[in-house]
């Protein structure tokens, strides 16, 4: 039997196949008739539409970013200074991103380990543990927090939730300081480590609402199969639901993880931000690109815009690595599964 | 703690003899004693080491939790069953981790937002009130929001979806690879950046003034490839017998995505267009430079500056007083609820179109 | 056939939701601010000359005088009933941009147009160049949080060190010898910066600068130099964080240290330790010198005056416009207000709000530029 998986469904097949069958015959002419010229030419527009919006924006990011890194006098990578208006060094601008790397990397790397378990674990209380009276009404109310917006989470992440970590940051400066990771030196928690745990927060229900929406595609009989064997539920979940949701959950990581590295509002509202690279995520300082582009952003001159398109024009290469091993990761399942063969 | 005294039913540890069919098993009421035992140890733990932040007597009762529910069913019924317990009493766990900061939020919320929640508030502009005054209200934002966010959606939605319907039914090729990689590059473009390029192009370029319109162009493309990639997603999940079904007999290919696929998807696709409005209704740094900040009602998006919700929760915000807080509060009680609201809707209409599932 | 109609049905459902929302739209009314606890009733409109006023007036800049420009609305738009001035404080830097691309009618600045900006607004202003008017002044008060100590009194050296990381707790000897009579706790002390480019760290640097060069050995501007150091965005971000942190220290514009923020008395070259009041933040400003040339009316702040009671840490924002050749549409708008702004009324209004307002003989000058813009 055939197992219906994620994979690019492959159409063309049945038009590249001789028609043999009166139905095939159709289904063949059915390429050419005028509705599906219409459609196909509708959503290929739209595909070309977004192309060339794109093309322009990059474009335009590109030629105003390479205005900036011409006369930058710092190295653009390995700086760890942000002065584009050149107050310290007379005039000449010095800029570089090294502490927005950083701090980007840091604070969605906490928030990916902490929000994807979590996210999976609730994904999997709903479809599979929960009582199911109970199973929809959460799922209902998971899915309308997907719906809060970032600035919300800005307003509660500064008011309610960085005065209440202190307590947590001594803890685990107490027990885990030793590592140089986890040391805290008192001060308002504003550091990387808060704002990962803003961001996870604020992941979590969209990672679990597509890992959930993959898990419940899971084909019955795959599951009745596993159980009829005498799996418990455990081995259920792993033997089929986890192996068949995988490229969902990695795909929903990976929104969650686009949408954590580009957060702008509430970073700026919880980090304290400075050009120094802490090798404690629980000290305050560093910084994140759309932090930093957000901040700064008002009071530059056009010259420090250009400066921070520049950082922006890198968050967009972060962004698109991440995108492109997703989609490696994707594919090369999807060679070992043998789903549509 | 009241489990240790429990006697083990049948045989203990390991795997249980071929000539017993039913293994050992914990009673049925269990993981309820060790979640109510390992809460009041945690609380025990955090008094007496004297934690001052609740969270970590929550953490201790969850860790404990999780880790007596295993030695216990290890050592009654055996490895496979102790993990499945691991595994069920981990996911509660997460489930409840996850369930207080989300709470927290809306209590929060509910809760400071009340205070000026009411008719005045929502039927009024800010007008000439001052920062540090109480009264105003957000009609003018919530007009400017619906407006802003509705002609996004306008252009977004169809193309997002045209757009994930070409790539998965019918791309190959270049072109879809070069879309493939254009929407990827696009989910990481910061909103600010989005709208210094409408305001380049729109505002400097063509000379055109402040407008709802304009932020809707830099809303929209924030929206495009959060709508490309969930609908893909949700595209590729539609079993392929379906389709073949449907071509089998005849159907154009057109009609097949119109009535078999995209109502498959619909659920999916929904929740993928509301993840998209969330995300560019909390949207403040376009708006802030494209839109303008309008204290007065302006219900025209095509003419004129005007306002919006979250540009009004992050400059009361940024007011830094008491009655700036409160407005602040209010008004993200009234986003929230505006796309709640929206959410439902469409929740309601997908799942009374979609075919039924097992679901 | 069951489908189409279920289809039906949701676009009727659809399309009510759509109507509902548009005669949602016909129901809601502007705040004028006279009804409910909106404020302090018009009195001064009689004064004020609209001309030929009217329509909207788009303005941005400046964070720091958002309150003064509430308040002058207020006034001014019950008077001037046809005008909506829209004062977007996005802050100085992006005031001047959007000034100098020509988006707005005038800028709100904490700080002089630079000599590259004037040259870049002959664009904007044709032929003619963009010319700085001072409206607003005010006090940035240096905010703590120590339980215990309602009174503290430091001079320009200590708190350079302080912000300078160099006076690490309360309890320090620097400290303790100007506050003898203090009960300085051993808390360490969290100074905070803003994390955003700010008029106010300019001034505040200035001032450190100015008056303690041997302790503050950084470059002035609108950025925070020193390396490291907690910081928060905005002066509300500062201000909360002050609030929230134990120990804590920063500056912020006096209207957001009111809250139950202890502000710190600065010892100067006169005799007693100064409050920052507006009134104090006024003996200085009167000591500031015109440094701008021809129309332009840019001040320079003494950072060490010596006159009793005089507040050194001010700042003084202005506000940017062309000297000739403002926008056609908008410039009988902007001359009125801004004539209403540096009137005697619009002036007296600031003392109110914890701003202070400008020394009569530069106000004079600019009433005079103001008079003459077109």
């Amino acid at each position: 039997m055939d197992i219906p998986t994620d994979t690019t469904p492959p159409p063309p097949r049945v038009e590249d196949a001789k028609p043999t069958t009166a139905a095939q015959k159709r289904a063949a002419r059915g390429a050419t008739r005028p509705g599906d010229r219409i459609f196909l030419a509708l959503s290929r527009g739209s595909g070309i539409a977004l192309l060339l919006v794109m093309a322009a924006i990059a474009a335009f990011l590109a030629y105003r970013a390479s205005i900036a890194l011409a006369d930058n006098e710092g190295s653009f990578f390995t700086t760890f200074e942000w002065d584009p208006a050149g107050i310290t060094s007379g005039g000449k601008p010095v800029f570089g991103i090294a502490v927005l790397v950083f701090g980007t990397v840091v604070s969605s790397i906490i928030a990916l380990v902490i929000a994807v378990p979590v996210a999976i674990g609730i994904a999997l209380f709903i479809s599979h543990y929960a009582p199911r009276s109970l199973a929809a009404p959460i799922a209902f109310v998971i899915d309308l927090l997907a719906a809060v917006p970032s600035i919300v989470y800005g307003l509660w992440g500064a008011l309610v939730v960085a005065p209440n970590l202190t307590g947590l940051y001594s803890w685990l400066d107490d027990y885990f300081g030793w590592t140089g990771i986890f040391e805290y030196q008192g001060g308002a928690p504003r550091s990387l480590m808060t704002v990962g745990i803003l961001l996870a927060i604020m992941i979590l229900p969209i990672i679990t609402n597509v890992s959930r929406e993959v898990f419940l595609q899971v084909p019955k009989f795959n599951e009745e199969a596993a159980l009829a064997l005498g799996a418990t539920r455990w081995e259920v979940i792993r033997m089929s639901v986890l192996p068949f949701g995988r490229s969902g959950i990695i795909s929903a990581s990976m929104l969650g993880l686009g949408r954590a590295l580009g957060e702008t509002i509430a970073v700026a509202t919880v980090l304290s931000p400075s050009f120094v690279i802490n090798a404690s995520v629980l000290d305050y300082g560093g910084g994140t690109f759309a932090q930093n582009i957000a901040s700064k952003f008002n009071e530059a001159n056009e010259y420090g815009r250009d400066a921070l398109i520049a950082s922006g024009l890198v968050l967009f290469v972060i962004t698109l690595l991440v995108n492109g091993a997703a989609r490696l990761i994707i594919a090369r399942r999807k060679e070992y599964s043998g789903a549509n063969a | 703690m009241s489990i240790s005294t429990m006697k083990p039913t049948g045989t203990p540890g390991g795997e249980s003899g071929p000539s017993n069919l039913k293994a050992a098993r914990l009673p049925r009421w269990s993981p309820y004693v060790i979640a109510v035992g390992s809460l009041a140890v945690g609380c025990g733990i955090g008094l007496a080491a004297g934690l001052d932040s609740r969270l970590q007597w929550g953490l201790i009762a969850a860790i404990l939790f999780v880790a007596v529910s295993y030695i216990l069913s290890a050592t009654v019924e055996g490895g496979r069953q102790a993990k499945d317990r691991l595994a069920t009493s981990m996911v509660w766990v997460m489930f409840l981790l996850a369930v207080v900061p989300l709470a927290s939020l809306v209590y929060e919320t509910v809760q400071r937002g009340a205070k000026v929640f009411n008719g005045y508030f929502l039927s009024h502009s800010m007008g000439v009130v001052a920062d540090k005054e109480t009264g105003g209200g957000i009609y003018h934002a919530i007009i400017g929001t619906l407006e802003q966010v509705g002609l996004a959606c306008l252009i977004a939605v169809p193309i997002g979806l045209l757009t994930a319907i070409y790539l998965v039914e019918y791309g190959r090729g270049k072109l879809a690879k070069a879309v493939t990689f254009f929407v990827d590059v696009m989910t990481g473009i910061p909103s600010i950046v989005a709208g210094l390029f409408v305001l380049s192009f729109w505002i400097l370029i063509l000379g055109f003034d402040f407008s709802g319109w304009a932020g809707a162009m830099a809303l929209s493309i924030l929206m495009m490839p959060v709508v490309v990639r969930s609908t893909e997603e949700m595209l590729k999940l539609v079993p392929n017998e379906l389709r073949e079904a449907s071509l089998a007999l005849g159907v154009p290919k057109w009609r097949t995505i119109l009535k078999v696929v995209l109502p498959t998807a619909i659920g999916g696709i929904t929740t993928g267009v509301m993840l998209a409005i969330a995300r560019i209704a909390g949207e403040t740094a376009p708006v802030l430079l494209l839109v303008w900040v309008n204290p007065f009602i302006n219900t025209n998006p095509f003419d004129g500056a005007q306002a919006s919700l979250p540009l009004y929760i992050y400059q009361q915000y940024q007011s830094g007083n008491q009655a700036g807080y409160d407005r602040a509060w209010a008004a993200a009680l009234a986003l929230i609820a505006f796309i709640m609201i929206l959410n439902l809707v469409a929740r309601g209409v997908a799942r009374w179109k979609a075919p039924t599932t097992g679901r | 056939m069951k489908l189409q109609r279920k289809n039906r049905r949701a676009l009727t459902l659809g399309a009510l939701a759509v109507s509902g929302a548009l005669a949602l739209t016909a129901c809601g009314s502007d705040d004028t601010g006279d009804n409910g606890d909106g404020g302090k009733k018009s009195n001064a409109a009689s004064d004020i000359k609209c001309d030929d006023a009217k329509g909207q007036l788009a303005a941005s800049g400046s964070s720091a005088q958002k309150n003064a420009i509430d308040a002058w609305v207020k006034q001014y738009t019950a008077a001037c009933k046809d005008v909506q001035v829209q004062y977007n404080p996005t802050g100085s830097g992006a005031g001047i941009t959007a000034f100098l691309q020509g988006q707005t009618a005038f800028a709100g600045s904490d700080s002089a147009l630079k000599p590259d900006e004037i040259e870049k607004s002959k664009k904007v202003c044709k032929s003619s160049q963009a010319i700085d008017l001072p409206m607003v002044g005010g006090p940035i008060a240096v905010g703590y949080n120590v339980p215990g100590v309602d009174k503290l009194v430091l001079d320009a050296k200590t708190l350079a060190d302080i912000f300078n990381n160099k006076i690490k707790n309360w309890n320090d000897k620097a400290i303790e010898k100007l506050n003898p009579d203090a009960k300085l706790p051993g808390t360490k002390i969290q100074a905070f910066h803003r994390s955003d480019e700010s008029g106010t760290t300019d001034n505040f640097t200035k001032y450190l600068k100015g008056a303690a060069p041997s302790a503050w050995p950084y470059e002035t501007g609108k950025s925070w130099e020193p390396k490291g150091g907690q910081s928060a965005q905005g002066s509300s971000g500062v201000a909360q964080q002050v609030k929230q942190t134990t120990g804590a220290i920063s500056y912020m514009e006096l209207s957001y240290a009111e809250e139950g923020i202890e502000t710190v008395d600065l010892k100067t070259g006169a005799k007693e330790p100064v409050e920052a009041t507006v009134d104090n933040a006024s003996k200085a400003i009167s000591e500031a010198k015109t440094v701008g040339k021809g129309k332009d009316l840019a001040l320079e702040l003494n950072y060490k005056p010596t006159a009793e009671g005089a507040y050194p840490i001010t700042l003084v924002t202005y506000e940017v416009v062309c000297e000739k050749g403002n926008k056609s549409d908008t410039l009988a708008t902007t001359k009125s207000f801004l004539n209403y702004v540096s009137s005697e009324d619009g002036q007296a209004l600031l003392k109110e709000n914890g701003y202070a307002p400008i020394p009569s003989e530069i106000i004079t000058k600019v009433r005079e530029t103001v008079a003459a813009l077109s």
